[in-house]
């Protein structure tokens, strides 16, 4: 993975020192809270609920067993020994004290980290496919272009106060895993007719009030040309994104607003004049940074696939957990493992200090010391030699990580909701626990097949529930908290928004609703017809008469 | 009365900031002035025959506006109502960059030290703080970070200088 030099470290420091002063100040009163706040977002620190919330970045999710141990010492010595993964990729710690964040960040300083614009009105934590490098079906490899686009956004100091926060994906696949039509700007990299590497540009998509479905602005984009076309659009952006009405002022109005044909015109008419200028990046500059994702020395030779299906057949749990939580991988021999953080009795994403540390050593023992956290809010260990999967699958099962559940209903989407977060309508955690309560015969969850549950707290929807094949959105009704349903979204190549059933419900009624949506489902579909396709294909009424039905 | 620093260091304001001019019987004699782009645009040749007549812009305002008259106008202000509203670091970079203005670039409005970095960075070279700071901190506030990563109109970015000898980096204007 990207390692620093000294050029890297010495920004990072800078920040540091930069952030204690402005902290000092504060808390000498030099600074006042409003012209404090914007300083403290773009250091990812949120004045929350009950305490402070610092966000850590993980760069397009990617973290080393060393980096983990840090943020597991972190958690221990300034929180309350546990952190939270995001759907950003990123790492939530709910209780830092404020004087001690810039200590914080020196210590994450060390390892190469940092907490750069995870909040703010600037460009945050670029994201990509938890995949990446691995998968079988990619066309490049995301992370050297992911890397580029961090370095660029890193401080740039026209783009440090947006009309709001603004969002970059890019996947180097064909199967789209890391959400890029509902960001601010979506790459999929893809080659030309000559052969030539470049990216499919997409603009506009969002959740949030106003959720809207990205557009192809441009179909290929030269790879030497990635910044200045970035900063074409981000430029227009600034210049012309509305900043009247925070609610309106994400790069998706204006592109609804102008009109998608004439914006896609407006940034050509501004990239026209940074084409070939000084930030086009030359191939050295992208050969270098593919160094850094080189392969992995791999063991050579397939594994003995007898072996490994002799034991599936021999033990159900174990072939449940492979049928489930473990993907293929383009190195013969190898394979791709999911650990899940969706388990009864625990927040979705969240992960104790203990279990970061145990983790480390997997990654270490399993899978050359790497781990990728994905949007779903899992974690990855990405090279695991088949010969070693039941070993491991004993080892995560003796942590309570191998519940096999990855993209099943139980393998929920979850924001932190009211619990933690000051703008919350309502809480989610709970009613996580208790959808995941209902459903705890594994062997069900399994019949039913893929299905994405997604719950936010709020309008923000951080934690996508548009995309939901079940959305959950909670709202406030005359300051009691009740949920909005939706059904019918997905996220991926076929990327739609869910539509919303009809009247919200009580939080005890959730688990009733969720069984009701998936006995309709269960009913009515075809063989192998995923949740999503049968809501297509037989619409909203089904579903709404059962749900409807049974709350009266 | 704010505080202005110039090319680096504190330095002595000539100009009158001019917020709101009704008509040009307005403008103070025998002083220079800074008026908003719509008296310049509608007094054009009047003000030029003036002399010492700065311009400032709002951040609705189009930088295009000046296209044609850079070479007359020796100042350009541009506002910034509230820190937070960053039109004017596009407009500074549009000017300095895209249209090729040498005149001085100064930032108005509520400019606070921790933007004064990025303000130099997009091409400004003269900052109007107020008059309760620390100019002498303030100043230190460009040495906040030493380089960066991006294009700026200060620097090529680091991936065209990395393997460059020092010496052989363009130097800032």
């Amino acid at each position: 993975m990207y390692r620093y030099d000294h050029f890297d470290q010495q920004l990072v420091n800078e920040r540091v020192a930069q952030f204690r002063d402005q902290t000092r100040r504060f808390l000498a009163g030099e600074l006042t809270e409003d012209a404090f706040r914007p300083l403290r977002l773009q250091n990812g620190l949120y004045i929350q609920k009950h305490a402070p919330m610092l966000r850590i970045a993980i760069p397009y999710g990617m973290l080393a067993s060393r980096q983990l141990r840090k943020l597991a010492e972190i958690a221990r010595r300034y929180d309350r020994g546990y952190g939270h993964f995001t759907t950003r990729q990123n790492l939530q710690l709910n209780w830092p004290r404020l004087e001690d964040v810039p200590d914080i960040l020196a210590d994450l300083a060390t390892v190469e980290m940092h907490a750069i614009q995870t909040s703010g009105n600037d460009v945050r934590n670029i994201t990509s496919d938890h995949f990446a490098g691995v998968a079988a079906d990619e066309v490049a490899d995301p992370r050297p272009w992911c890397e580029l686009i961090r370095q660029w956004a890193t401080f740039h100091p026209e783009f440090a106060y947006l009309p709001r926060k603004f969002k970059i994906a890019v996947t180097g696949a064909s199967s789209d895993r890391t959400a890029v039509w509902i960001h601010d700007i979506g790459l999929v990299l893809v080659r030309s007719a000559s052969g030539q590497i470049g990216c499919r540009v997409i603009v506009g998509g969002g959740l949030g009030r106003t959720p809207i479905i990205g557009r192809v602005v441009r179909e290929f984009l030269p790879r030497a040309e990635i910044l200045n076309y970035l900063e074409a659009i981000l430029r227009t952006y600034n210049r012309f994104g509305r900043r009247d009405n925070k609610w309106k002022a994400r790069i998706k109005i204006l592109v609804k607003e102008r009109g998608p044909e004439q914006f896609a015109r407006d940034i050509e008419a501004e990239w026209s004049t940074l084409e070939g200028g000084a930030a086009t990046v030359p191939d050295e500059e992208f050969d270098r940074l593919a160094a850094f994702f080189a392969p992995p020395p791999y063991v050579g030779g397939a594994a003995d696939k007898a072996a490994l299906n002799a034991a599936i057949a021999d033990n159900r749990a174990f072939g449940s957990w492979v049928r489930r939580n473990v993907h293929g991988h383009r190195v013969p021999g190898y394979a791709i493992v999911t650990l899940s953080l969706k388990r009864a009795g625990v927040p979705p994403g969240d992960v104790t200090a203990d279990e970061m540390d145990a983790i480390a050593e997997l990654a270490d023992r399993y899978s050359f010391g790497e781990v990728s956290v994905s949007h779903e809010q899992n974690l990855i260990l990405r090279d695991v030699r088949e010969a070693d999967l039941f070993e491991l699958w004993t080892r995560l099962k003796a942590l309570r990580l191998a519940t096999p559940n990855i993209g099943l209903l139980t393998d929920i989407v979850c924001c932190p909701g009211g619990d933690f977060c000051s703008l919350a309508n309502a809480r989610s955690i709970p009613i996580a626990e208790a959808i995941t309560r209902r459903f705890e015969d594994i062997d069900y969850v399994h019949d039913v097949g893929d299905l994405d549950i997604n719950m936010s707290g709020c309008m923000n929807a951080c934690g996508h529930h548009h995309i939901g094949g079940i959305g959950i959105l909670g709202v406030d009704k005359g300051g009691d908290e009740y949920y909005q349903v939706s059904i019918g979204g997905s996220q991926g190549n076929d990327a739609a928004l869910g539509r919303v059933i009809g009247p919200s419900f009580a939080a005890r009624d959730l688990p009733d609703v969720v069984e009701c949506l998936v006995e309709t489902y269960v009913a009515h579909r075809h063989a192998d017809e995923r949740f999503v396709d049968t809501v297509r294909r037989i619409g909203l009424e089904p579903f709404k008469e059962r749900v409807y039905a049974a709350a009266h | 009365m704010p505080q202005l620093i110039s090319l680096g260091a504190r330095a002595a304001d000539r100009y009158a900031l001019l917020r709101v001019v009704a008509s040009l019987a307005d403008l103070p004699a025998a002083q220079p002035v800074i008026v908003p782009v719509a008296l310049w645009t509608a007094w054009r040749a009047a003000l030029v025959a003036r002399g010492d007549v700065g311009v400032w812009l709002a951040p609705a305002d189009d930088p295009a506006a000046l296209v044609e008259d850079l070479a007359l106008v020796p100042l350009i202000a541009i506002d910034f109502p509230q820190f937070t509203d960053g039109r004017g670091y596009s407009h500074a970079r549009l000017l300095r960059g895209r249209l090729g203005y040498l005149g001085e670039l100064r930032a108005i409005g509520d400019i606070q030290r921790d933007q004064l970095y990025y303000l130099a960075q997009c091409g400004f070279d003269a900052f109007s703080i107020p008059d309760a700071m620390d100019a002498e901190a303030a100043l230190k506030a460009f040495g906040d970070f030493s380089d960066g990563y991006q294009a700026t109109e200060r620097r090529l970015p680091w991936f065209r200088r990395r393997d460059v000898p020092a010496a052989a980096v363009v130097p800032p204007r």
